[in-house]
């Protein structure tokens, strides 16, 4: 069983020396938020989903009063109503509730049809050191798990169990990448649901909507979900 | 149709009270900046609290209603008027069929809050029709020569529909107004300009990344708020602050009222259309009961933080 802090006076010292042995940490967060801080990314989706019951919207298992799950790169942001639940009540939950490790059995599954063929796709392959086809064929069968959300709605960072698609991003970002575009950045794939900005390489292209306002659950992917890249 | 846009003014948009509980969509809660305002404007007309309505930066905005109806103006302080003559402020007012309705520059405070009776009628994105300046979601600002509908209001003076009103386990049809009576907010004046606005602080979760002496400086000194503010947040000019360590901070989930500290060591206040997530250390948390100041704060006022 993983320890918390029990105190923010113990988070006060320097370093987080008092990270237990989970490595899960407790931040004082104003007076209706904790931010929970953990040791690596599969840490925080294993507890992200933990929390939230397997990738679905938070609220599914998180007692009333809980507003939002916020999954990162090393944390997870809890908010939460003061007038509906009590801090303490909210910190037992979250000192309570057990990572969910097992991706197999938790999570949707989002398939995502992909037209490979972007501009960087050729380059990306070759810094690689492998063939477009087989980078390809990497990224097809790679099983890619949901992170964490940001820079636009309906972004979403996927992670995958392997580094072999591993690149940097653009030297010189562009200043519009169209929406749909599939790309690769560091560990990161990810698709753009909106034309905006951006430095990913870009492997390809999807008519998917990654965000429709109109609809009632407007994200396709949500933090959590499981996603694989299929040839169109 | 029942409103007429003659002139927006600077920038007027579509508010509610929000779209909380979708940060992990990477969509901000959005939302009134001064939701006691928007929330009184409301109560004051009949409409329940979440009823969406105008939210009006720095006056300017001109509105011909096509038909009667009554609204409530809230918030800034400053001249506004009915067909040229003044209204009062904080109170409803019955508004004629052809009537304009014109808002001078506040005085006191930065945006008005327009509350009409039924609601203003907006696209709905996860509940909410406010507009999020960040993500570019939610009704766009308003444009000369738009059309604004409302809700529709049944002869009780409750609402029929056209809002997003979620009555309480019990609540039978026809309760709303009965029980927005009891929550009647009392007024607040607008912030004088000439004077600080104090703000209550709790500690942020990266408080320990910055020197002694910045908590210290932090609620020490008057701080003055930059024209570079809007609604994702309130930026601030002052003695800097000074965080210690220097490593890179992976992007983490950011609070509403969260004070984000950029290397500058000039933080910024986040409000509703924040961004979900940041890489920068955040200090402190401003208090959600003291944000809605924030919101009345003009450019070049005094900001005090208690903490």
């Amino acid at each position: 069983m993983w320890r918390l802090n029990p105190s923010p006076e113990v988070l006060g010292s320097r370093g987080g020396g008092s990270r237990g042995s989970g490595g899960r940490i407790l931040l004082p967060c104003g007076d209706s938020a904790f931010l929970v801080e953990l040791p690596e990314l599969t840490a925080v989706v294993a507890y992200y989903r933990g929390l939230t019951g397997a990738g679905a919207s938070a609220g599914v298992s998180a007692p009333r009063g809980i507003i939002d799950v916020v999954p990162a790169a090393r944390t997870v942001l809890v908010t939460f109503d003061p007038e509906a639940i009590r801090p303490s009540e909210v910190r037992d939950w979250l000192e309570s509730a057990e990572p969910a490790y097992d991706v197999a059995s938790s999570g949707r599954e989002v398939t995502i049809e992909v037209s490979y063929g972007g501009p960087d796709l050729a380059e990306t392959a070759q810094f690689l050191g492998m063939g477009e086809a087989e980078m390809v064929k990497l990224h097809t069968s790679s099983a890619w798990t949901a992170a964490f959300s940001g820079f636009a709605p309906g972004f979403v960072y996927l992670v995958t169990t392997h580094e072999r698609l591993r690149v940097p991003r653009r030297n010189t970002p562009r200043t519009a990448v169209p929406a749909g575009s599939v790309g690769l950045a560091g560990e990161f794939s990810g698709v753009y649901p909106r034309s905006s900005p951006g430095g990913w390489q870009l492997i390809g292209t999807t008519t998917a909507a990654l965000w429709d306002a109109s609809k009632a659950e407007p994200a396709l992917i949500r933090p959590g979900d499981l996603v694989r890249f299929v040839e169109a | 149709m029942a409103i007429v846009v003659v002139n927006p003014g600077p920038l007027t948009l579509v508010e509610d009270l929000g779209r909380q509980g979708w940060a992990s969509l990477g969509l901000s809660p959005s939302g009134a900046l001064d939701r006691q305002s928007l929330r009184l404007a409301n109560l004051l007309v009949g409409n329940p609290a979440e009823a969406a309505g105008l939210e009006i930066l720095l006056g300017g905005l001109r509105l011909r209603f096509v038909t009667a109806s009554t609204v409530a103006v809230a918030g800034a302080e400053g001249i506004v008027t009915l067909n040229g003559a003044e209204i009062p402020l904080n109170q409803a007012v019955r508004v004629a069929p052809g009537a304009v309705l014109d808002f001078g520059a506040p005085l006191f405070g930065l945006r008005y809050y327009l509350a009409v009776q039924g609601g203003i009628d907006a696209p709905k994105l996860l509940g909410s029709s406010s507009t999020d300046m960040l993500s570019g979601e939610g009704p766009a600002p308003l444009k000369s020569g738009a059309q604004l509908g409302t809700g529709r209001v049944s002869a009780g003076n409750g609402l029929v529909s056209g809002t997003a009103s979620v009555p309480g386990p019990g609540a039978g049809a026809g309760m709303g107004a009965l029980n927005n009576a009891h929550v009647l907010p009392a007024i607040r004046r607008a912030p004088d300009p000439g004077r600080a606005i104090t703000a209550r602080v709790d500690r942020g979760p990266r408080a320990d990344w910055f020197d002694d002496d910045s908590w210290r400086r932090l609620v020490s000194q008057d701080w003055t708020l930059s024209p570079d503010s809007n609604r994702i947040g309130a930026r601030l000019v002052g003695r800097p602050l000074t965080q210690t360590r220097l490593e890179e901070l992976p992007s983490e989930g950011m609070v509403l009222g969260a004070l984000q500290v950029p290397p500058s060591g000039l933080p910024t206040v986040f409000l509703a259309d924040h961004p979900v997530t940041g890489g920068y250390p955040v200090i402190a948390v401003v208090r959600r009961t003291d944000l809605d100041l924030l919101g009345q704060a003009r450019p070049g006022q005094r900001i005090r933080f208690l903490g």
